[in-house]
């Protein structure tokens, strides 16, 4: 009996273990395949034509700097919406809020994290880009302004979720000093709450960059997939194509093994390399701020 | 002089909390319009028919069963990877792990997983499971791929729930005789399970949500019957819903906002058993 007890525990807790290590697993696996179908393309395509300027892959044209450029203004867009309005909310809940009203906004801010991205894309496609065309009377609604407004939305709850825990963080004593001071409640927030929750809110920043580079269907609905390279700032009012869009919308049609198949699985690679960096940089900061707290603290 | 001052920094403060209070409402007012509106405009779509009936006119009449079956079938899929992998993980990280590089690195794994954009999970969907296992494009392979997609959502959620029971439950345990096992499953696992439960079903809702991952390793356009085994393919509600959306002419918008609906109902339910779940725990809990 005690035997077999002993045993029983020794094989679950094996299988705990490797479940434990699975994570690492998975990421590996993930850049292996990426790698295998993707490393391909520098053998078939020259890496001066990868740079080109030209999508377009029916004539063998495969220069991704267009839907660089599409990604890189989409995010810009949203970020400019997410950071100041996710930052603002999280400061509303976390600072100024009574308590109801916490616990009502913070169930809402979830759902919209909820929502699936298709189904905002298609009122993009309905409700939205048909009142920005009439109202900024532009020859089409969908464009990299409407990607933005819509990939905004999409990161604000990740936003808002990492920077209220981080200022949630900040003792309590740290308020009431400066409170003790002098300080209104404005100023406590400015000078003493933000500053002392920085890190966290830098890794709230991040982070919701990061959600807005990776999302695919909202974006690849409503910003016209057209992959013209964006070199001004007005190319924000016409339609631009992203990374990850282009993957959505194309690998359906590609044969596997193919040019194009292959640079498809490129463009995937580099987007798991930006999201690493952006992840990486994200933890490097908390982990260095904890640090420092512990510093401070001891 | 030092009165203006004192006058100012109050005006200050009363103009800083407005603008902070009306972006809050300004972030919260579109979340709030975008359900009503898409009840609003979706309500008269739905039927009997609509629901339990097959597409038919290539998609521009009838039903959409096919869709709301198989969005079931993938996220009960989902589940059946992602819940014991997960809790395990979780497990292993709270009441195994010690603080080495090696559980720093897992744990560096897990953000980078949470992180990875959901295409690039729909392109490794497709270069393990469904060519290199040769899967096919199928429930199993998407159901595989977004379990993996849900994996970080699940280990950071229960781990949290199980670190939140207190040490003294695990040492008296531990002092009455029972293994590390035991305590565990009976003690640390039973506490935690609210936390763990809402953990779970938000990582399903997104799954549930998802289209990019399963654009090439799971979705069809259109299938005339329910698929009849985990290697065939399946229509789901969010690829049905981009597809009537952009890829057929001439769609009513009825049904359109009809599917918009039916997906949104689904996702929400499994929010609200979540909220549901986690307040009552806390209502409940004595430590």
């Amino acid at each position: 009996m005690e035997k077999s007890l002993n045993w029983s525990e020794f094989i679950i807790t094996r299988l705990i273990k490797a479940s434990g290590y699975s994570a690492i697993l998975f990421v590996a696996l993930i850049f292996f395949f990426l790698v295998r179908e993707g490393v391909p393309t520098f053998g078939e395509v020259e890496s001066t034509s990868l740079l080109n300027i030209r999508w377009y892959p029916i004539e063998d044209r495969f220069g991704i700097l267009p839907l660089i450029t599409g990604s890189i203004m989409v995010t810009f867009g949203a970020a400019l919406i997410a950071v100041p309005f996710g930052i603002g909310t999280a400061i509303y809940i976390s600072e100024i809020a009574p308590r109801w009203v916490r616990e009502i906004l913070k169930p809402l801010v979830e759902l919209l994290g909820g929502l699936p991205s298709v189904v905002l894309g298609f009122l993009g496609i309905l409700v939205l880009s048909p009142f920005l065309r009439v109202f900024l009377d532009l020859p089409t609604g969908l464009t990299a302004f409407t990607g933005s407004l819509l990939l905004g939305g999409i990161a604000v709850p990740t936003v808002v979720s990492v920077a209220e825990d981080a200022l949630d963080a900040v003792p309590r004593a740290y308020r009431e000093g400066a409170w003790a001071l002098g300080a209104t409640r404005w100023q406590t927030i400015w000078r003493v709450t933000l500053p002392a929750a920085r890190s966290g809110v830098l890794t709230a920043i991040m982070l919701g960059v990061g959600r807005a580079i990776g999302e695919t269907m909202a974006v690849m609905m409503v910003t016209g997939n057209a992959p013209i390279l964006a070199t001004q700032l007005g190319s924000l009012f016409s339609p631009v194509r992203t990374m990850t869009a282009t993957i959505a919308a194309e690998m359906g049609e590609v044969a596997s093994g193919s040019t194009h198949y292959h640079v498809l699985f490129f463009i995937g690679m580099v987007l798991f390399l930006i999201s690493l960096g952006v992840n990486i940089a994200a933890s490097s900061v908390v982990f260095r701020a904890k640090k420092r707290a512990e510093r401070i603290l001891s | 002089m030092k009165r203006s001052f004192s006058l100012n920094r109050h005006l200050v403060q009363r103009l800083g909390f407005t603008a902070i209070t009306l972006m809050a409402v300004a972030t919260v007012i579109p979340i709030v319009a975008t359900v009503i509106y898409i009840f609003v405009q979706g309500l008269p779509a739905i039927s009997l028919e609509f629901l339990a009936g097959f597409p038919r006119e290539g998609m521009r009449a009838g039903g959409i069963l096919p869709a709301i079956i198989g969005t079931l079938y993938l996220t009960i899929g989902t589940a059946l990877f992602s819940v014991p992998l997960g809790i395990a993980a979780a497990i292993y990280l709270s009441e195994y792990a010690a603080d080495t590089p090696l559980t720093r690195t897992i744990r560096i794994a897990i953000i980078n997983l949470a992180g990875i954009p959901s295409v690039v999970y729909g392109l490794f969907g497709l270069g393990l499971f469904v060519l290199f296992l040769n899967f096919g494009t199928s429930i199993l392979a998407a159901s595989l791929t977004l379990s993996i997609m849900t994996l970080p959502v699940i280990i950071s959620t229960a781990e949290e729930s199980l670190r939140a029971v207190p040490q003294a439950f695990r040492t008296v345990s531990i002092s009455l005789g029972a293994t590390r096992w035991q305590t565990i499953r009976r003690i640390v696992l039973k506490e935690a399970l609210p936390g763990i439960l809402t953990g779970v079903i938000l990582g399903l809702e997104r799954a549930a949500g998802e289209t990019a991952p399963i654009l090439f390793t799971g979705a069809a356009f259109f299938l005339p019957q329910l698929p009849g085994s985990p290697f065939d393919a399946t229509m789901a509600l969010p690829y049905h819903l981009f597809v009537i959306s952009t890829q057929v002419p001439e769609m009513p918008i009825q049904i359109q906002y009809g599917t918009a609906l039916v997906l949104l109902v689904f996702v929400l339910t499994m929010n609200l058993i979540a909220t549901v779940i986690r307040s009552r725990a806390r209502a409940k809990r004595q430590w």
